[in-house]
């Protein structure tokens, strides 16, 4: 599956024209208070690619995803990044970025799937509402952007005839397609998705991943993931993590198979984790 | 091999012992609201009819009924919450879903706590010295009703910061991560969940502003007035200084309308309480996550 990644064999991190890149990460660290959980941390990733997030519990690759979204800035001034973010060109970090804006164009998904306690239709609505309400749409718009973005997830059949039931009451693996498809409406450039399947049966997951298989492309996605089988699988490059630092990042095919550091060895093979 | 040793037996009879104190205790606090309640309606009930509702009192209360009170009680609760719910909430509001966790915020969670423990005379005190004297309100409902309402606000705060404080934090990061702002996440999610503990703090409010006599009593509430009040810049009747002063002012008073007062008194908190309850229960069944 990995195999248009294949011509990127060989220097790790692949470097690449700016113009290419979804995401770039230049020398970032970051600070929970006195605790550092960055160290100058390098992340280069192609538009419309599947990107990978490995490393064991605490290695910051959560920290990370979560900086391109600026969502850790939540935890207040506790939290302090330094380096360079760009998103499609764009500088994250910059005085004049508006929060709103960056989380249409950066969109994330979570551990847990958290639909809103809402319909399903009011869901799939809700982004597009936030960012839209200077703008009138007919009954029949709505429902034609509910139709897209449902269908896109692969979940249209299952819920075209209860739009209006709470979004709560489905099942995890619908919830998780939901939240992936409220983003949808308002065209991110980015997913963000934190560990999306930890809370699936295997079933569930499979079907999720193949999912971002059909994303991929229109959409870029950065995936940050516990499962060193699920990074094989659904993701076209894989970035190794180890303590707040960048091990290795290189296509998903050569760092499993080929890896470079030893850390990254030992860890693909399971000696910690 | 599975016969009961002398240690099992006595940690049977020990468990046994401690359950029906557990339980004894907890019969022990029904008994008095039981007690209470059977009395009022033995002695009270055969006085409480449509007519003692809705007739003026005369004589000083010994004859007639309790329209003067009962209406002055509802114009006092009502003024009150006009006045709390809305600085209550918003105040709420602030301090779950804004404020920093810092000193000053608990700074203020402290007052708070600190304003709920002040005893009602005091509250009564600062309404004279404030509402009445200084802000020139005079004897009157609007006095009466501010100081019922900083007494009560804590009630309003604690119970809506902490149904704010039940809505789970993962909506409020889904709506952040939509790129909604703090108060589109609380109009939209964080509000029409936690609406039900909103208003069971808002219906104890008024439970506990209908029964309270020390901060109506030098604010707004006099002992007898022949007419209804028209306006807020007039003193009134209320229920529970008419009960005060009938049982303790009043000569040669039936007892069968003291405990009618009484009756209808702890019926209107009574209601308001199991409205709340059911409310609540309503609500909740309304609502999944």
């Amino acid at each position: 599956m990995a195999d248009e990644s294949g011509a990127i064999t060989g220097a790790a991190p692949p470097k690449r024209p700016a113009a290419e890149l979804a995401i770039d990460v230049e020398q970032v660290s970051l600070w929970y208070g006195t605790f550092q959980a960055l160290f100058e941390v390098d992340l280069q990733v192609q538009s419309g690619s599947i990107t990978a997030l490995i490393g064991p519990s605490g290695c910051g690759k959560s920290t990370l995803l979560r900086s391109v979204n600026r969502i850790n800035e939540r935890l207040g001034d506790y939290v302090r990044t330094t380096g360079s973010i760009r998103v499609m060109g764009h500088d994250v970090l910059a005085d004049g970025v508006d929060l709103a804006q960056l989380r249409k164009q950066v969109g994330m998904v979570f551990q847990r799937p958290n639909p809103l306690p809402l319909s399903i239709r009011e869901n799939v609505l809700f982004g597009h509402r936030l960012h839209r309400a200077d703008e009138k749409f007919s009954k029949a718009d709505e429902n034609q952007i509910v139709e897209e973005a449902l269908t896109e997830v692969l979940l249209w059949d299952e819920v075209k005839d209860r739009l209006g039931q709470r979004a709560t009451e489905l099942s995890l693996e619908a919830q998780q397609k939901l939240c992936i498809a409220r983003l949808l409406p308002v065209k991110p450039k980015v997913i963000l998705m934190d560990e999306p399947t930890s809370a699936l049966d295997p079933k569930a997951t499979e079907t999720l991943e193949h999912l971002l298989w059909e994303l991929k492309g229109e959409y870029t996605i950065l995936i940050v993931t516990h499962n060193m089988a699920q990074a094989r699988r659904a993701s076209e490059e894989t970035a190794f993590m180890l303590l707040g630092r960048m091990v290795e990042h290189r296509s998903t095919e050569d760092l499993f198979l080929t890896p470079r550091e030893q850390e990254t060895a030992d860890y693909i093979e399971g000696r910690y984790g | 091999m599975f016969a009961a040793s002398a240690l099992n037996e006595r940690n049977r009879r020990v468990e046994g012992i401690y359950k029906a104190l557990f339980g004894l205790m907890t019969v022990l606090l029904v008994v008095p609201v039981l007690i209470i309640l059977g009395v009022l309606i033995a002695k009270g009930g055969p006085a409480v009819s449509f007519e003692f509702l809705f007739t003026p009192p005369t004589d000083q209360g010994r004859q007639g009924g309790i329209l003067m009170p009962l209406i002055g009680t509802i114009w006092l609760v009502v003024v009150a919450l006009i006045a709390s719910v809305p600085i209550g909430v918003a105040a709420a509001i602030y301090l779950s879903e804004y404020a920093p966790e810092n000193w000053l915020t608990r700074l203020i969670n402290l007052a708070i706590i600190n304003l709920a423990g002040v005893p009602s005379i005091v509250h009564a005190l600062f309404g004279v010295g404030a509402f009445v004297v200084f802000f020139e309100f005079g004897i009157s409902i609007l006095a009466a009703s501010l100081t019922l309402a900083i007494m009560t606000l804590p009630v309003v705060i604690v119970a809506t910061r902490e149904s704010l404080q039940a809505v789970p934090m993962a909506f409020r990061e889904a709506c952040w991560n939509m790129g909604a702002t703090r108060w589109q996440t609380i109009r939209k999610v964080v509000l029409p969940n936690a609406i039900s503990g909103i208003l069971t703090g808002v219906i104890l409010e008024v439970s506990r502003s209908a029964g309270e006599t020390a901060p109506i009593m030098f604010t707004g509430a006099v002992t007898f007035l022949p007419f209804l009040p028209t306006g807020v810049l007039e003193p009134t009747m209320a229920m529970s200084l008419h009960l005060f002063t009938i049982s303790n002012s009043v000569p040669n008073m039936p007892d069968e309308i003291k405990y009618g007062t009484a009756l209808v008194l702890i019926s209107m908190v009574l209601i308001m309480n199991a409205a709340s309850i059911a409310f609540r229960v309503y609500l909740r069944g309304k609502k999944k996550w």
